[in-house]
């Protein structure tokens, strides 16, 4: 179980016990947090589970696969802590982790 | 309840149904939303059944939209295993089986599809299958497995992809198509012979441009399928996969109108202002291509829950979409955008051999649709291409040397 953040583009904060095994998009779209659309459902094909890794947390989250990184390129707004959240693994270690949003997923 | 307290009712609980409900919350919809499904399941996905879920690599739990708990909380009323026998649009009511009246504001049809049945000799055979629901793919899941050899009717995506899965899974597969090529209908040629000798390499047999006379059992189970010229297939299983049908019937009986589906317009609004239909069921024009037609895909079912619950919740509708779909089969992950409508050629970008190429289809110097192997990149980028109608030179989009990125600018 991890302790995970998500905050909306417009600053609305949700804190959420996320399981371990999960992903962090999982943990956003099964407690309907609007800002994470995940149209593939988590299978690296769409892009719009696209979240900014608080700068504390990147080494954690670990770093992106080829396939993960390709698809970030052409989202919008990328920045160099963006990652799919559909692509990192919730760990107990990930406890306290903060994601923000980016404006749009489309 | 008087009718201003009615609210919403969905009438189909799959993909498309779930996420209307979860989207009219997070969008502040306040009334009562009632959700009706005649599976007994809350909504799940249905794609991993013939990827992922099949193979036996993610849990029952994994595929469902929402935990158990979240309708309670969201304040959806969700109810499964219930059937919707009619619809009367002028005093806003359904009837379910059992004679229960419900009463609407608003209603969404997400009724989905049905898989096409294969009206043969046979046919009711047990272990004759097909693959939409949780069920199906029970069913299916139950017949794989070393020493099994399953027999699957038609050479599209569902097909293929299990396929794959029976090869994961130890079992023997044979497809049977009816076309002189697999994916006839929704991809390039060269795809085709692409997927055909990927599957073969892994043990897939084919049998090209045959028709399937009839299927044959012993003791009311199948044990084979007879061919047009006359050749059986033994198999334990056969799976269906030729195509689905809408599920327009309540739709059609209530007199809205509709062509291969439920006639929408942009905001999924059907010929009655107080109901809307969205996903596989509706029949919708597609601005980019000038011409209407039925998508079947998530991505389609989500852009409609989209402009559906902004329609009712007074939002601004949301930007138009370029279809979307993917494919997962051994390691390949294959990606499509857009349709290819009005193509004159394609453009390779990419060398089939090496297992990561793209083919974009092309009406003059614009991208109609991108169908990508193992090349993320080539797919983002044609999508937003695709989006943009941008002119786009033949030459460079072929260059490997050239970034998508590059072309993409």
């Amino acid at each position: 179980m991890a302790k995970i953040t998500y905050i909306e583009h417009n600053g609305a904060e949700h804190v959420l016990d996320v399981k371990a095994g999960l992903s962090v998009m999982e943990g956003a779209v099964k407690s309907n947090i609007p800002g994470i659309d995940a149209d593939c459902g988590g299978a690296c094909a769409c892009a719009t589970c696209h979240v900014y890794v608080d700068e504390a947390w990147t080494d954690k989250t670990g770093t992106p696969t080829a396939m993960e990184e390709s698809m970030l390129d052409f989202a919008e707004n990328v920045e160099p802590n963006s990652r799919l959240s559909c692509q990192i693994k919730v760990t107990d270690e990930l406890d306290g982790l903060i994601v923000r949003m980016p404006e749009s997923q489309h | 309840m008087t009718k201003s307290d009615a609210g919403v009712i969905i009438v189909g609980a799959g993909h498309a149904g779930g996420t209307a409900a979860a989207l009219l919350r997070q969008f502040g919809y306040e009334k009562p939303i009632r959700l009706i499904g005649e599976e007994p399941l809350a909504p799940y996905q249905r794609p991993p059944l013939s990827k992922a879920w099949l193979k036996g690599e993610t849990d029952a739990e994994t595929l469902m939209l929402k935990p158990a708990t979240f309708y309670a909380e969201a304040g959806v009323e969700l109810r499964t295993g219930v059937q919707v026998l009619s619809l009367s649009p002028p005093d806003k009511t359904l009837t379910l089986a059992g004679g229960e009246s419900l009463v609407y504001e608003t209603l969404i049809l997400a009724t989905g599809a049905r898989p096409r049945p294969l009206t043969i000799p046979g046919a009711d055979l047990s272990g004759v299958l097909v693959l939409r629901s949780a069920a199906d793919a029970e069913a299916l899941k139950a017949s794989l497995g070393p020493g099994k050899r399953l027999a699957v009717i038609g050479g599209g995506y569902i097909g293929l992809e299990a396929s794959a899965s029976a090869r994961a899974l130890g079992a023997e597969a044979v497809v049977i198509e009816r076309e002189p090529r697999i994916l006839a209908r929704v991809a390039n040629e060269s795809l085709s012979t692409f997927f055909t000798n990927y599957h073969r390499a892994r043990g897939v047999d084919f049998v090209l441009s045959a028709s399937v006379a009839a299927f044959e059992g012993e003791a009311d189970r199948v044990t084979g399928v007879r061919l047009g010229s006359g050749a059986l297939i033994p198999c334990d299983a056969a799976l269906v996969g030729i195509g689905a049908i809408p599920n327009m019937e309540l739709a059609k009986a209530a007199g809205l109108a509709c062509a291969d589906g439920i006639i929408v317009d942009e905001s999924a609004q059907t010929s009655d202002p107080a109901i809307y239909a969205i996903g596989d069921v509706t029949w919708r024009h597609l601005a980019h291509y000038g011409r209407p037609f039925r998508l079947e895909s998530v991505a389609n079912a989500l852009e409609q829950a989209r402009q559906a619950a902004c329609a009712i919740t007074g939002r601004p509708p949301p930007a138009a979409e370029v279809t979307w779909n993917w494919s997962d089969q051994y390691d390949l992950k294959y990606q499509f955008a857009g349709l290819p409508f009005d193509v004159d050629d394609v453009v390779l970008r990419g060398d089939p051999a090496s297992g990561k190429f793209a083919i974009f289809h092309m009406a003059g110097d614009r991208i109609q649709a991108v169908e990508a192997v193992n090349a993320p990149a080539e797919f983002m980028a044609g999508r937003q291409l695709i989006a943009r109608r941008a002119a786009v030179s033949r030459s460079r989009l072929a260059d490997t040397a050239i970034s998508m990125k590059e072309v993409a600018a």
